[in-house]
């Protein structure tokens, strides 16, 4: 298969303008007559829903959850990035560009990536036009603040909820169209296949989650705005429903999935406590802008933090190990997130974690607090204050900066991070790999798009701090609506697509029985317990870092696994029922072959890059060893049946408007 | 630590539903949810049905979580979830008891799972700002005063939940349709529209079924995101002056 990413001709900062200019367009009167699914609410698939609507198409649009606000987009905290300036500090689209490239460590591709950097500016006007409640400066205009990775001050936030505003606002926009009749809302539907037909998506089938009915729906395109995989880990910071069945199910029939074994490992999560744990909870990126990153330095002083004879804010500062501030100065506590988790697990492996499993660092605010509490005195004209009254300031200043994520913590772990470091630890946040797809976000099957985090797009190997909210809104509100007109523009003359075509009779039958096999294992274990298990092996082998001989061995442990979940799982209830059982499953059925696939594509790429990290290939320092000479391509994976090897299809990047360099943020 | 349950439980929405028995070993450590989660591990051991709630981001923002423990809707801590819950809230030998949301714009679905598509409708009578993509000016070409962006703020952080209804005596969903309608209509984008939000907005909440409010403020106190009641009373103001000032009348 030859894979055509559809990049067009010119320049770089041009090529987007450009096409648009060129499109070809669907005429009003026919977009009434054409019919689009999209699958997601989150913020691609609301996006995208919404603005679809405005356009006039006839849209149909599935989630699984109880109401599109819940996506799991809802729990995003800090911030969005855009190249607006209004720092005046040197942003631009180029270095919102260049950054993103850098960042992701030269895996994406350049054109996808200006052209996301073109459209960040639309997107917080927009944001702002539909009344999503940005942090603002005294003057009433728009504030900022930086992520890991840059140097400039280009990320909006709302508290720390940007992501819940910000789907509050798609969702609003998608409710209007929804008023209008222009979007049929499918809440509480799981899209359990998609529909092929004569080459092209033509419609999904779905299970209806209260009753448990079958369902098809037909339309001349399809759109997935289904989410990442994250949980294939089993614990991540996703949600707890998040799951890569759409995407699989797609995978299934042909579409092929990127990169799968890119995944991202968030540095500042709340460290696991017990085996019972479901899930685990991220603390924001933002923190790092105050909080600063530490092990002690002295063996003995971990020792008496694990048995609870010392406390840390008892640690002098000499014998504290930034480790950041140290390898990294000229980032230092902002280094990328795939750089400071692997910093993390160093000082861990080496003995100096500081919690009872030995895997926690601390993220530590009292400098922070001391400065700001310093600099509100004196604004205050308080100039003998006590320190007392300083850390009392101090604390008001970033209560109001990160309050909530501090309740969080507090709530969680039953400690104040404002009289005591944080601990934390590194966890799975994100996926960076998912569904091919060409310039347009369509993928190889004609007629079927991703949008958001189920596309591998944007990010290379590595994801930027809060790029992953404008990735989503970018191609939901201003990319997607577009670029599906190349492909809906030759469909016009299309009749309405009938669901009773065989290719629909077939895969509705294909779900059913694929259902009915689940509720027929009547085994002994709980599906939980399998997805507990694949996540266990995920993390060891293909987590933070990966070896060929435990990917090796991950692979084989996998197969196996799977083999176990079809002869000895346990499934209640009923088929035609309310069953969340029978919904987690077929969504881990999935988990449990989309794993041998990253173990598969975490094998062939014999190179250590972003967020993944082989350990046969770093350098004497324990930085990543990128080999841009055989590995500078996309994989592509073809694997419609489980029981043959995966093929692989490489997409070739090209780089011609940034210079390969290693990733240096000493 | 050892707990004993009492949980509600329905096959369906046409079926009615009773408390059953469950005993349960949990730690302080683990969330209210985690216990559950072993509740069901348990159950699924012995082949019976595991008790069906909703739940999904596990960290108080989605709104999923949804029932009432011992009395109160997310449970007796303040402005927590029953995601955000610790069982280090509740003692060893304690009885806890577990139920649904209850109200009639909220039919039970089975077990905990309740149906809360009222407030989608509530918001689609009027809860946006009309603004297609790409008709948006420059962000900072309307400044915001910084108190106001905050204050519109706060009544935005609802996670639309649905305690407050169950809060209420009377299942009013008052709380949450005045929060909605006070972020948008404080802020200078959602000023052109207001008077028409407020009328459909309270008017499709009427018709869902919610009960009226009588200033109980149950709802408050309730409110995993301590939404104020003050919204309440914004909004009967602007109610109030919206079918006065004119003619106007809901859309419905
Ligand atoms: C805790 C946390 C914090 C984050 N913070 C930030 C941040 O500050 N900045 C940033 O840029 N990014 C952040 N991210 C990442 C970002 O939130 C996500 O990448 C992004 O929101 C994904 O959006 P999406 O629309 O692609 O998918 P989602 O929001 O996951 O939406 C998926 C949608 O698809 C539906 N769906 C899935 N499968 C099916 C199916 N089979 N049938 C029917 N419907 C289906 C779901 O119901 C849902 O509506 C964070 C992520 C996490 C976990
Ligand atoms: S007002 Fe409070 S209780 Fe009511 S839906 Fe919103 S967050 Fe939930
Ligand atoms: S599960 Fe999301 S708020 Fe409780």
């Amino acid at each position: 298969m030859k894979l055509d990413g559809k990049i067009p001709a010119g320049d770089l900062s041009e090529k987007w303008t450009k096409y648009r200019g060129t499109m070809n367009l669907v005429a009003p009167n026919n977009k009434r007559r054409i019919d689009v699914i999209v699958v997601g609410s989150g913020l691609a698939g609301a996006s995208a829903a919404a603005t679809l609507g405005e356009l006039g198409y006839n849209v149909k649009c599935f989630t699984f959850h109880d109401s599109p606000r819940r996506a799991h987009s809802i729990a995003a905290q800090g911030g969005i990035n855009a190249a607006k300036n209004y720092q005046n500090d040197g942003d631009s689209v180029f270095r919102l560009f260049y950054d993103t490239i850098k960042g992701g460590d030269y895996r994406s591709r350049e054109a996808n990536v200006h052209r996301l950097a073109e459209a960040s500016r639309n997107i917080i006007d927009q944001a702002v036009a539909q009344g999503v409640p940005f942090a603002r400066e005294y003057g009433g205009l728009l504030a900022n603040r930086s992520f890991g990775g840059v140097q400039v001050s280009r990320t909006f936030y709302a508290r720390g909820q940007t992501g819940q505003q910000l789907l509050i606002g798609a969702y609003q926009s998608l409710s209007r169209q929804i008023s209008l009749g222009n979007v049929e809302m499918y809440n509480r539907h799981e899209m359990l296949d998609v529909v092929v037909v004569d080459g092209k998506a033509r419609g999904i089938i779905t299970r209806n989650l209260v009753t448990g009915e079958i369902e098809r729906h037909a339309a001349h395109a399809v759109v997935l705005g289904t989410g990442g995989y994250g949980n294939v880990f089993y614990l991540s910071t996703n949600a707890m429903n998040s799951n890569v069945t759409a995407a699989w199910r797609a995978t299934k029939r042909g579409a092929l999935m990127a990169n799968p074994c890119f995944t991202q490992i968030h540095p500042t999560c709340i460290p696991v406590s017990g085996e019972y744990q479901s899930k685990l909870t991220l603390m924001s990126e933002s923190l790092r802008n105050d909080g600063r990153v530490w092990v002690p330095a002295k063996k003995e002083d971990v020792l008496a933090i694990r048995e609870g004879r010392l406390k840390p804010t008892e640690i002098a500062e000499e014998d504290r190990d930034y480790y950041l501030e140290r390898r990294y100065p000229a980032f230092g506590n902002l280094v990328p997130r795939d750089v400071a988790s692997r910093a993390a697990k160093v000082a861990c492996d080496e003995g100096h974690g500081v919690n009872a499993t030995g895997l926690a660092v601390y993220l530590d605010f009292d400098d922070a607090i001391m400065r700001y509490g310093k600099s509100e005195a004196h604004s205050k004209g308080l100039y003998n204050a006590s320190a007392a009254d300083i850390r009392a300031l101090g604390e008001q200043v970033v209560e109001a900066k990160y309050g909530n994520l501090f309740e969080m913590y507090e709530k969680i772990t039953g400690e104040n991070p404002y009289k005591t470091p944080m601990m934390i630890f590194p966890a799975v946040h994100y996926t960076m790999g998912g569904l091919w797809v060409d310039y347009n976000l369509e993928t190889n099957i004609p007629g079927l798009f991703a949008v958001g985090e189920a596309n591998f797009s944007d990010h290379g190997a590595n994801r930027l701090g809060a790029s992953a909210l404008m990735q989503g809104l970018a191609d939901g509100y201003f990319v997607l609506p577009y670029t599906i007109g190349q492909f809906l523009s030759g469909e016009i003359r299309t009749p309405k697509i009938d669901d009773q075509l065989p290719e629909f009779e077939a895969a509705e039958k294909a779900v059913k029985e694929r259902l009915a096999q689940f509720m027929n294992i009547k085994g002994k274990q709980s599906v939980e317990s399998f997805h507990r298990r694949l996540g266990k092996i995920m993390w060891e082998y293909c987590g933070m870092s990966r070896s060929a001989e435990g990917l090796n061995k991950a692979r084989k442990m996998i197969q196996d696994l799977r083999a176990e979940f079809y002869a000895d799982a346990f499934v209640p209830g009923d088929l035609n029922e309310y069953n969340p059982e029978l919904e987690k499953a077929a969504r881990v059925a999935d988990f449990l072959e989309l794993g041998e696939l990253m173990v598969v594509d975490a094998l062939d790429r014999n190179e250590s890059c972003g967020g993944h990290f082989r350990e046969e290939y770093q350098t004497p320092e324990g930085e990543a060893l990128r080999n841009d000479k055989d590995y500078t391509y996309v994989s592509a994976w073809e694997w419609t049946d489980t029981s043959t090897d995966p093929v692989l299809h490489k997409e070739e990047l090209k780089f011609e408007n940034v210079e390969l360099k290693t990733r240096s943020y000493k | 630590m050892k707990l004993n349950l009492k949980v509600w439980r329905q096959k369906g929405a046409e079926t009615g539903g009773k408390f059953e028995t469950y005993t349960v070993e949990a730690n302080e450590h683990m969330s209210f949810l985690e216990m559950l989660d072993v509740l069901n591990e348990q159950l699924i051991a012995e082949q019976k049905e595991p008790v069906s709630f909703e739940h999904d981001c596990r960290e108080g923002i989605c709104g999923t979580c949804s029932m009432v423990i011992n009395g109160h809707p997310h449970g007796p801590m303040k402005g927590t979830t029953t995601c955000q819950l610790h069982m280090r809230h509740f003692n060893d030998g304690e009885t806890i008891t577990i139920e649904p949301f209850r109200a009639n714009a909220f039919p039970v679905i089975k077990d905990l799972v309740v149906d809360r598509s009222a407030f989608d409708r509530i918001i689609q009578a009027g809860g946006y700002i009309s603004v297609n993509t790409g008709q948006a000016q420059d962000g900072n070409s309307i400044p915001i005063e910084k108190e106001l962006a905050s204050e519109a703020f706060d009544a935005a952080t609802c996670i639309g939940c649905g305690a407050c209804v169950a809060a209420c005596p009377n299942a009013s969903a008052m709380l949450f349709t005045s929060a909605k309608i006070s972020h948008l209509n404080m802020l200078p984008q959602g000023e052109v529209e207001a008077a028409q939000r407020v009328l459909n907005m309270v008017d499709q909440m009427d018709a869902e079924g919610f009960g009226a409010c009588s200033n109980v403020t149950a709802c408050e106190a309730e409110c995993p995101k301590d939404i104020s009641v003050k919204n309440i009373a914004r909004v009967n103001r602007e109610y109030f002056a919206a079918t006065l000032a004119s003619e106007r009348v809901s859309k419905k």
